[in-house]
């Protein structure tokens, strides 16, 4: 996919530069965007180290586990056929801890564990259950506490205050990670389309 | 509603979360400042493993932008999303994101500095970036690791749900911030 993105970008941005007559300003840019890549890598690379380094003492001194044990009894109501259990449930608290913390070397593993114990309940059907599409819904919507590499690309970029869109952020990520409960819900047929919609649809809202 | 209670919330996440970090550190008795070097060892790897294909997106994206393709996108995109009240820069990075996590990396930051990172583009695309996900890498390695083949509607809530991500960034940097 992405050698046909790469590639056409590329193609699209020197036929067009050709045609525009821009052939000199899209070859100088070229160049300077590599070395731009550069700079920015070396920008970035103060803050990934100081985050990683303080992320290290929160894997370490358990924080992944404090977070899960948290966001335990609210997952266990949007995993029914893996509430009961435990390695299940474990594995997705986990994995969503981890993503949370921004801990994404940490969260890959857990996540591939979370998925072969919802396969094992699935008992090895190649047709994703219910809980897995839920997992990976939540999995590519849910907040990150401090969207690091963001702030780091914005402190670089000479911004007065990196960090400012942290809560936007996090409101960002909470209506896609309802949207995306509501959506699986419907979807799996769990809440049927007629009455009990809206009732139950404002309980899931609340929590 | 105050808002500025949104900028002090933004200003102290960071610091607090520090302290936090440090203190069950202390609590649980680790060996902090070790620990912290051992990690930062880690932000290097991630610096060297990303800027190879950093070089490779940055120079399409700069390429792009100098030949006047990417204004004329985003002029094409502008009547299509106005009346979501997505900005058409922020358009451009929605449809690269859930396809690849670098490309829409070296995207966001060549726009945070054309437009400047406290401009409205600026914070929406930022916005966009920490609250949305390579959603087709994520579904393709979890699902490849146990090998399930009907992915059922995954991908479609997954779409939708990064869509509500996307107009949320675009409509709540307008409130807060002002376009």
């Amino acid at each position: 996919m992405l050698n046909y993105i790469w590639a056409g970008m590329l193609a699209a941005g020197f036929l067009i530069g050709m045609i525009n007559g821009r052939l000199e300003e899209v070859t100088q840019a070229a160049f300077s965007s590599a070395g731009r890549a550069v700079e920015l890598s070396i920008g970035l690379l103060g803050i990934l180290c100081l985050w990683s380094g303080l992320m290290k003492i929160a894997e370490k001194g358990g924080l992944i586990r404090l977070v899960a044990r948290l966001a335990k009894p609210l997952l266990k109501l949007l995993f029914p056929q893996a509430a009961h259990d435990a390695g299940a449930l474990g594995s997705i608290v986990m994995n969503l801890s981890a993503n949370f913390l921004g801990l994404g070397n940490a969260a890959t593993p857990l996540g591939i564990k979370a998925m072969n114990e919802l396969q094992r309940l699935n008992r090895g059907d190649d047709s994703a259950s219910d809980s897995m599409c839920m997992f990976l819904v939540l999995n590519t919507s849910a907040i990150q506490l401090i969207p690091a590499t963001v702030i780091a690309i914005r402190a670089d970029a000479g911004s007065a205050a990196p960090a400012e869109i942290t809560v936007c952020v996090w409101i960002a990520s909470i209506c896609a990670s309802l949207s995306g409960i509501i959506l699986v819900k419907l979807l799996s047929g769990t809440i049927p389309l007629k009455k009990r919609l809206p009732g139950r649809t404002r309980k899931l809202v609340r929590k | 509603m105050n808002f500025a209670a949104f900028s002090v919330i933004s200003l102290y996440a960071v610091p607090v979360i520090f302290l936090i970090i440090l203190g069950v550190g202390f609590f649980r008795e680790i060996n902090v400042y070790d620990a912290f070097v051992e990690g930062a060892k880690d932000g290097i790897s991630t610096i060297i493993r990303i800027l190879p294909p950093l070089v490779g997106l940055m120079t399409a994206v700069g390429v792009l932008r100098a030949s006047g393709a990417l204004d004329f996108i985003i002029y094409i995109m502008k009547p299509l999303v106005s009346f979501l009240g997505i900005p058409p820069e922020a358009m451009l990075l929605a449809l690269l994101r859930p396809v690849s996590g670098s490309a829409s990396l070296a995207l966001v930051a060549e726009m945070v500095k054309t437009y400047g990172p406290d401009s409205y583009v600026g914070r929406v695309v930022s916005t966009m970036m920490g609250s949305t996900e390579t959603i087709f890498y994520t579904l393709a390695v979890y699902y490849g690791s146990v090998g399930i083949r009907n992915i059922r509607y995954t991908l479609l809530a997954a779409l939708l749900a990064d869509g509500v991500s996307v107009m949320a960034s675009a409509w709540i940097c307008a409130i807060i911030f002002g376009r």
